[in-house]
């Protein structure tokens, strides 16, 4: 059954721009998406929003609605109650661009900072074998869709333009966790690069980026944390540093 | 003007567009553990009704000092510490206290609980801390953080020996075995729910087989990881259970300590 929504979208640019009423029509199971695009249909021609998939797969279409990171497209109008006023900004952790769309490149230069995957020497493309059980800690995070909520919704670079320069951020925190918990990977030195270069001290584990992640993944317990304490092992545990000038062990690298 | 408010964010004035209570999280567990925080100061510093034979409360136990009341002592520990140092006196709990306290300080789920609830670092998320310079945990004091482990390995030995004063609790106030009274079973819960709280720790997640690349190589450290990562989900909730069955042990042996009830025994 159709009904009448209040919608708030935000509109404007990078000088200027405010909170916009509109009543839009909306339908039973309809996605705050389809309304945005009704909007654009019948109400405001030039509204700028990014969107690709409609299936929360590709993640383009982040925002906040209520004050809240999340996929647009994922997100029911009937999560809310009939009288409510649904409001629609951009990321705010991001520089706006029009309207919903913010530029994410500040994700894209993290992503290049980080070393790829480095594969041994003696194995050929193809030779390389792994187990099931050593690759599974890993293939949590590939699930990823690169939205970068859970980068807009993180206090370190949002309440703090000035760490956006030393902070890699949550969602290369899986990345870097993925490659040092990758069973072939030879890069020695990603935990001493993770805190010395890519800002891993400065989250304090308040877990917003778990909250956010439409994907689940659990980044702070699973990455986050395991990569802290790795870094105790190398940087702040005497003992273990000890054992392994005496003897190589396993995960000390 | 930083973070949300910086030029180059959409000009929005509010510090959030949240609508729901996101500020009732932080407010519980400022409460809880304030009023935690106020209790345990009081008892550490009362120095008297910690013990009741055979229950001798968790904050006091292993009571090491010369002053502490007969038959508290540990014999592994005797009582090594005077009652007075430069002219102050000292409660027995003082000496002790800094172990648990340092372990549930260093915590994963509990800096997350308070860097939220006292810090507003952030209140919630994308609600607007109101800090203007943030550093994190990597400058004293914070990056002290990194001792958790340390504080870890403590909190093993005191579940020792919480788990012996469990033990002695199968007296009777003769010091006989085999009885069993309220007090047992208050001593059980609380303890049972400290080995809970340690074993799904971080620390000993990534003790138990965490740091490892190849898990194929240590089937037996695999499944221990398996088996904490399990009890990892639920940290949150002993880290909480555990920290009302330790004020909850306390609080039965001080009124009991202080006459105002008696241990009831079932046989
Ligand atoms: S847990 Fe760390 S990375 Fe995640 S949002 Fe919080 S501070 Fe940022
Ligand atoms: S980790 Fe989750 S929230 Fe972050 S970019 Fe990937 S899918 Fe989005
Ligand atoms: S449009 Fe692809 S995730 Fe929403
Ligand atoms: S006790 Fe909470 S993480 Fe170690």
């Amino acid at each position: 059954m159709a009904r009448m929504l209040k919608l708030r979208i935000w509109r404007g640019d990078s000088n200027d721009g405010a909170l916009q009423d509109v009543q839009v029509e909306v339908n039973e199971g309809e996605v705050v998406l389809d309304v945005i695009h009704r909007v654009q249909a019948t109400q405001m021609g030039d509204l700028a929003v990014r969107w690709n998939c409609k299936a929360g797969k590709c993640g383009s279409c982040s925002m906040e609605i209520n004050g809240k990171p999340r996929l647009a497209c994922m997100t029911q109008v009937a999560a809310y109650g009939e009288e409510e006023t649904i409001t629609v900004t951009p990321l705010r952790a991001f520089p706006v661009i029009k309207d919903l769309v913010t530029d994410v490149s500040f994700n894209y230069k993290k992503a290049m900072e980080i070393p790829a995957y480095a594969h041994p020497d003696e194995l050929a493309p193809g030779e390389a074998r792994m187990e099931q059980i050593d690759v599974e800690r890993s293939q949590e995070f590939r699930k990823c869709i690169e939205c970068f909520l859970c980068q807009d919704t993180c206090h370190v670079i949002r309440d703090h333009e000035e760490n956006k320069k030393s902070f890699a951020g949550p969602r290369f925190f899986i990345r870097i966790a993925e490659l040092d918990m990758h069973p072939l990977d030879t890069l020695r030195n990603r935990k001493k690069t993770a805190q010395e270069e890519h800002g891993l001290g400065m989250c304090n584990i308040t877990k917003c980026c778990t909250e956010v992640c439409p994907e689940h993944i659990r980044i702070t317990d699973n990455a986050i944390i395991p990569m802290k304490e790795r870094v105790v092992d190398i940087k702040y545990d005497p003992a273990r540093w000890l054992g392994s000038k005496i003897r190589k062990r396993e995960g000390i690298v | 003007m930083s973070g949300v408010f910086s030029p180059s964010r959409a000009k929005i004035k509010e510090r959030t567009l949240r609508t729901d209570k996101w500020w009732l999280q932080p407010a519980i567990t400022f409460g809880v553990l304030f009023s935690f925080v106020i209790y345990a100061t009081f008892r550490a510093f009362e120095n008297k009704y910690y013990f009741a034979e055979p229950l001798i409360s968790p904050f006091y136990s292993p009571c090491l000092s010369a002053s502490c009341e007969p038959g508290t002592a540990l014999a592994i520990f005797g009582q090594p510490f005077n009652n007075q140092y430069f002219g102050i006196g000292i409660s027995p709990a003082l000496f002790i206290l800094i172990f648990p306290l340092g372990f549930r300080m260093t915590c994963y789920y509990y800096r997350k609980a308070y860097y939220r609830a006292f810090w507003l670092s952030p209140p919630a998320c994308a609600v607007a801390e109101p800090h203007t310079k943030y550093t994190g945990e990597t400058r004293a004091p914070l990056i002290l953080q990194n001792s958790h482990r340390w504080f870890f390995y403590a909190g093993l030995v005191f579940n020792l020996i919480l788990t012996w004063d469990t033990i002695l609790a199968f007296r009777n106030a003769e010091k006989e075995w085999g009885h069993m009274s309220v007090g047992t079973l208050v001593f059980l819960f609380s303890t049972t729910m400290l080995w809970l709280y340690s074993l799904s720790c971080h620390t000993c997640r990534h003790t138990l087989g965490g740091r490892l690349k190849h898990f194929s190589k240590h089937p037996v450290r695999y499944k221990a990881w398996t088996f904490v990562s399990a009890l990892n989900h639920k940290h949150p909730t002993f880290a909480w259970i555990s920290l009302f069955g330790v004020a909850g042990a306390d609080i039965y042996v001080r009124a009991v300590a202080s006459g105002a009830i008696t241990n009831f025994y079932f046989f």
